[in-house]
């Protein structure tokens, strides 16, 4: 079984964010595997090894040719990398993301597409069902557990209540909810590894989607940021074993007590 | 300048609509002169649709045990095509989530989404928090066809205007081949006792500064003391301590109590958006510069593992 891992390399989320002059995330500095995606290359190479064979792909666009994040995504064990980096996708949005993901995807033809639920930057949410509709293809979205039986996905997915048992006929794409797996760490032979595996960078001429990405490809913008209304932070106080009573004589004020 | 025609995805729960969809419907009626709701499912609800102010309800039916998302997106674009609305308004839902992301790759027309605000501006203008909600971001649509904005739960009031029950209007997704090839075949409930998550007046909530699982007990204990419910961050529930249902946040659900008590939680972005709209709000946390602090009303800078059980004793000790 094949399986294609969406992937996205995003700026350090601990270090301090910031929008630039055409309102887009900052990208400039170093950009990292978004954690989020871990657990599909996780849950891809699991899966592959249980089907006894077959290999994992890792997709992924942006707007920079950074590779680093998608070594790290090889490292664990993913075996080859479709990277679409083109300066005009700088501003791209999830719909004209989605249509490069779907023509990447394509390319290689897998079984099945795991992906994040949103990514760690953007939170979007919406790329793999756009994905999945541009490919034809059934989806599972917020799957808390995956396996594949022949042809056939079973994924348990999150609800207001609890969870669905869903099953969907191959191919598909699933989204997975953080800590579904445990992400192995890249071993250092799998690092040395990844330095050798092959990355197929394509740009959007290639995929023939010259228009339909960047800024122009969006047809929406940003009117204006502004500064949020700053909530007051109130008293705080280092608790010398009084932390509790504070508590209750704040819940009395209030009259929750 | 108010828009003609805004539509809003109505969410079917148990015999009605989501809360969500109500507050969706709410702020639909304020911002242009015609509301229409799209609901499927076998229940009948015109009349809530009505009493909330759409005057038209598209039922696309019963899909089955098909996930919502492909045959109701498939019914939703055949109507968009049909009659042309400015806006589709979508609940912040996992099956609303589902019918969003398709509904724009069958119209090719992109998703806002996270929509925390919605006002009439250039077209229908969205809020956005970002950052963490430092920063707020206003967006809207450019170019031909109908805006679709995912919103937020709790973003706006829910509020009756007592309408007569919206005209029903059949709707019939049809059959959508593979991509509504995915079946529910069982469901299962988690047991929840006390409040809701959403509903409480009172919310308890612990993150990884617990120390480890077991210490949930506490807030599950706190919870009960004050008639709340438990609630968690992102990061507590991906280490399995606690269900997803419990979490708080980007990725889980917004809550917007009287009281907000955060245990151990260092109040990174994610969770943040999920809570700083809480009418008051305690921090117990023994790190002094979490971000926490900075919207709580009153902050204890201390070992939860001190706290939680002084507070827990202090808590029994006025209802013995």
């Amino acid at each position: 079984m094949n399986v294609v891992v969406c992937v996205k390399q995003i700026p350090d989320p601990t270090a301090p964010q910031s929008l630039d002059a055409s309102y887009n995330l900052d990208r400039s500095g170093k950009l990292i595997l978004d954690e989020a995606d871990t657990y599909g290359v996780e849950m891809a190479l699991q899966l592959v090894d249980r089907a006894g064979g077959g290999e994992v792909t890792v997709v992924s666009m942006g707007s920079s040719a950074d590779l680093a994040g998608i070594r790290n995504a090889l490292a664990m064990g993913a075996a080859r990398a479709i990277v679409v980096s083109d300066e005009a996708l700088r501003g791209t949005d999830a719909l004209g993301t989605a249509k490069v993901l779907a023509a990447a995807v394509r390319r290689a033809a897998p079984d099945l597409v795991l992906a994040a639920t949103e990514s760690s930057d953007g939170y979007t949410g919406t790329l793999p069902v756009q994905l999945a509709e541009l490919l034809a293809w059934p989806s599972v979205t917020f799957a808390t557990s995956v396996s594949v039986e022949g042809t056939t996905l079973s994924v348990h997915r999150q609800t207001e209540a609890g969870y669905d048992e869903v099953t969907a006929p191959l191919p598909a794409v699933v989204t997975l909810t953080a800590g579904v797996v445990e992400p192995r760490y890249a071993s250092f032979k799998g690092i040395m590894a990844a330095k050798s595996k092959p990355v197929e960078q394509l740009s959007v001429a290639d995929l023939g989607l010259e228009g339909q990405v960047g800024p122009a490809g969006a047809r929406q913008a940003i009117v204006d940021v502004t500064a949020a209304e700053a909530r007051a932070g109130g008293e705080k106080h280092v608790d010398e074993g009084d932390g509790a009573a504070r508590i209750v004589a704040f819940l009395e004020s209030i009259k929750v007590l | 300048m108010a828009l003609g025609t805004i539509w809003v995805v109505a969410e079917p729960s148990g015999a009605g609509l989501t809360a969500t969809t109500l507050e969706l419907l709410s702020a639909a009626r304020g911002l242009a002169t015609e509301v229409a709701a799209v609901t499927w499912g076998g229940g009948d609800h015109a009349a809530q649709a009505g009493e909330y102010g759409a005057t038209t309800l598209y039922q696309v039916g019963d899909v089955g045990d098909a996930l919502p998302g492909a045959p109701v997106a498939a019914a939703l674009a055949a109507l968009v095509g049909a009659h042309a609305p400015d806006a589709v308004l979508v609940p912040a839902s996992y099956d609303g989530r589902d019918i969003a992301g398709r509904l724009s790759a069958r119209l090719d027309r992109p998703v806002l989404t996270n929509v925390t605000g919605l006002a009439a501006g250039d077209g229908l203008v969205s809020e956005h928090l970002v950052f963490g909600g430092a920063q707020l971001v206003h967006a809207h649509f450019t170019g031909a066809g109908p805006g679709i904005f995912v919103v937020r739960a709790k973003t706006f009031a829910a509020e009756p205007v007592g309408g007569a029950p919206a005209a029903a209007v059949a709707a019939p997704a049809g059959d959508v081949g593979p991509v509504g090839a995915a079946r529910v075949v069982a469901r299962h409930e988690e047991v929840r006792e006390g409040p809701q998550l959403e509903d409480a007046a009172v919310v308890v909530a612990g993150g990884r500064g617990l120390g480890e699982a077991a210490n949930y007990g506490w807030i599950d204990e706190l919870a009960h003391l004050l008639h709340g419910a438990a609630g968690a961050s992102r990061a507590i529930v991906d280490a399995g301590w606690v269900p997803y249902a419990r979490q708080v946040g980007q990725t889980g659900k917004t809550v917007k109590p009287a009281l907000y008590l955060a245990c151990g939680i260092s109040g990174a972005t994610q969770h943040l958006v999920g809570m700083k709209g809480s009418k008051a709000i305690i921090a117990v946390n023994k790190d002094p510069d979490a971000p926490i602090f900075q919207v709580a009303d009153l902050g204890i800078v201390g070992e939860v593992q001190k706290v939680l059980p002084a507070l827990i004793d202090a808590l029994k000790a006025r209802q013995s």
